[in-house]
């Protein structure tokens, strides 16, 4: 176990410095971020070469990577356009977008799993046909329309919530959006869960189960869903990588200072810095992410030994 | 305890001539989008405390279905049963609420399963799988029933049930695996076994060592066991009688070594006939001809007029009754004379 795990780590490396390089490489090839510092007007030569001389950018794109790279492990990540660092634009940005994906994560969780549980044991009943349905509607329908929507029904038509959240963005104001952020997943680990309870309700074990005469709540939970759920456990853990970054749409609509409002602001403003040390961590986020997922099966399905 | 409350109404105690388990009548269909299947038709058997009763039919004979429908595990829908009875120490199971039924199934009758490996929950230990029996049943702790499970490995003979017990259902072999199963119906004394080919995915010689087993266990005590095999080999040591089953009916019933010595019905006959004996080593197998009857359209008269060496028209438009043929014996044949006497 410990040696697979110093393994996968390793092999992070190569993916690690190969996505970063590509990410660098594009945001480079975005245009020149001296020029867009300096917005419409045009920037006096002098003072652009300067600046240039400044952040490093008047070297070949490897030395400027290499640079990067060298100023990254000591933990610089260069300055965003205001002026601000970038490690710090993090240190408030992580904070509040990981209160948005454990919201969002726990919606998943609760109310998915639970409708793939109702849905695969009724199959081809009123409910199951319905809630399908409904999954249909949310994973096509795009995160801006959902967002938008919810926003105005329950914040400014019910009020049940503030339609935008204030910057310390605390848990009780994270609820809407992290429904929205999570509708999309949330049928899917519902469709997921669903297929799985119902291909694993004829299983044998599940009819031993019953020939024990353990109580119906027993079958389902300990027998029916432990093993249903290694799909699923699948899914939501590559899905916290997929949350923290793409939570864009979700972030812009209720004004959320987040992961995605940062890069979205990096991205706008052309600002290499910002986007490359952003997508830097999500990049790491999501290895480890993947990696977590590796080792929790393991944990649920004792018949899967890594060496 | 409260062991007792289930039968709470029961009449007294059965006597000591009243059947362990008696079905009466069964039928069992499945509501298929093709139309009705009838997989068991008007069985009636009976088990006795301390007896073993052994089902043999092939596949699709209705076997494991009945033995399900006492169990009830059978899946309704699609499974029906319209008419029978199932009498458990006087009192019709059928009649009864799921949840009294429920505190027979494992604590009163318990069943084995054909297949270990995928009847073993693969994702639990099998000390928790059969730590289960007694945390549920008996609310025991989690500790006092490991130690219990420990116990029971130990008695179906398991070598190293104390190291073992956390070991998973994949890291046994497949007659260890059967004799968890064996243990996990063992587990809490049951009046009546059920084994649905406890053998089947075993090789000859664990086979022989699982049969042992589940004979011995039932020597000890008055446990009465159904024993249901397609495998005819298996039967004659451990059964005291056969009922041989058929499209879903009993077509023969009989003490053992009657139906070995001297078969009343053409099928048990064929069946007798196709067992592999080295003293014809060499010659072609015999084989019942035919297929057996699709449970959709099920043949009129005689389920196994077209493949019956004897068939004449009666067969084919009249059901036989079961004939007594002897003390104790039945046989579902027009030409029950003629078969016996051959």
């Amino acid at each position: 176990m410990g040696r697979y795990v110093i393994r996968r780590l390793l092999q992070m490396i190569p993916v690690f410095i190969g996505s970063t390089f590509l990410i660098f490489f594009m945001v480079y090839a975005l245009g020149d971020p001296v020029a867009a510092l300096f917005g419409d007007r045009a920037p006096d030569p002098a003072t652009a070469q300067q600046i240039r001389h400044d952040l490093y950018l008047d070297h070949s794109l490897g030395a400027q990577y290499l640079h990067y790279m060298k100023n990254i492990f000591i933990g610089d990540f260069g300055t965003a356009f205001n002026g601000e660092s970038v490690t710090s634009l993090m240190g408030s940005a992580f904070p509040v977008t990981i209160r948005l994906t454990i919201v969002a994560i726990i919606f998943e969780i609760i109310i998915g799993i639970a409708l793939g549980v109702v849905t695969g044991m009724r199959r081809g009943k009123p409910v199951d046909t319905g809630v399908l349905l409904l999954t249909l509607v949310v994973i096509s329908v795009p995160t801006f329309v959902t967002g938008y929507v919810l926003q105005y029904v329950f914040g400014v038509r019910l009020k049940w919530t503030a339609p935008s959240v204030s910057p310390s963005a605390p848990f009780n104001e994270l609820i809407l959006p992290g429904l929205v952020l999570a509708l999309v997943s949330l049928a899917y680990v519902t469709r997921l869960t669903r297929t799985s309870i119902a291909e694993n309700t004829r299983a044998d074990y599940v009819r031993t189960a019953v020939a024990k005469g353990l109580p119906r709540h027993r079958v389902i939970i300990r027998h029916l869903l432990r093993n249903s759920l290694i799909p699923v456990v699948t899914f939501i853990g590559t899905d916290i990588g997929a949350l923290m970054g793409g939570a864009i749409v979700t972030e812009r609509i209720f004004n959320i200072h987040g992961v995605g409002f940062q890069l979205y602001q990096g991205i706008l403003r052309n600002n290499a810095p910002t986007v490359v040390g952003f997508v830097t961590v999500l990049v790491l986020v999501f290895l480890l992410a993947n990696l977590l997922v590796d080792l929790l099966y393991a944990v649920l399905d004792p018949r899967i030994r890594y060496a | 305890m409260t062991a007792t409350d289930t039968m709470a109404g029961a009449p007294a105690p059965a006597t000591a001539t009243a059947p362990l388990l008696e079905v009466r009548d069964l039928h069992v269909e499945f509501h298929t989008r093709d139309g009705v299947a009838r997989a068991v038709n008007g069985v009636n058997y009976s088990v006795n405390a301390g007896e073993t009763l052994a089902v043999l039919g092939e596949s699709g004979s209705g076997k494991s279905v009945t033995a399900q429908a006492i169990m009830g595990i059978l899946d309704m829908p699609p499974g029906r049963i319209p008419q029978g009875e199932i009498l458990f120490q006087g009192q019709d199971m059928l009649k009864m609420s799921a949840e009294a039924r429920r505190k027979i199934r494992g604590r009163k009758i318990a069943m084995i399963f054909q297949d270990a490996l995928s009847s073993l929950n693969p994702v639990l230990s099998v000390g928790y799988q059969l730590g289960e029996m007694f945390r549920v049943h008996q609310g025991l702790s989690r500790k006092a029933a490991k130690a219990r499970s420990i116990e029971l490995m130990d008695r179906v003979r398991i070598p190293g049930a104390r190291a073992r017990v956390n070991d998973y259902p994949h890291q046994f072999s497949g007659g260890m695996r059967q004799r968890i199963m064996i243990a996990m119906a063992l587990a809490l004394e049951p009046d009546l076994i059920i084994a649905d080919e406890p053998t089947t995915a075993l090789d000859v010689t664990v086979q022989a060592q699982v049969m042992d087993l589940l004979a011995e266990l039932q020597r000890e005590s008055t446990m009465g066991l159904i024993l249901i095999t397609h495998d005819l080999g298996v039967v004659a040591d451990v059964a005291d009688k056969i009922a041989v089953m058929y499209a879903g009916r009993i077509v023969e019933n009989a003490p053992v070594h009657e139906i070995y010595r001297q078969p009343a019905h053409p099928y048990t006959k064929g069946l007798l006939q196709s067992i592999p004996r080295v003293d014809r080593k060499g010659q072609e197998l015999y084989a019942i001809k035919g297929l057996p009857p699709n449970l959709l359209h099920v043949p009129a008269g005689c389920a196994f007029n077209p493949r019956c060496p004897m068939a004449q028209d009666v067969c084919r438009t009249d059901v036989p009754p079961l004939h007594t043929v002897g003390a104790g014996r039945g046989s579902a044949c027009h030409f029950w004379k003629e078969t016996l006497g051959d």
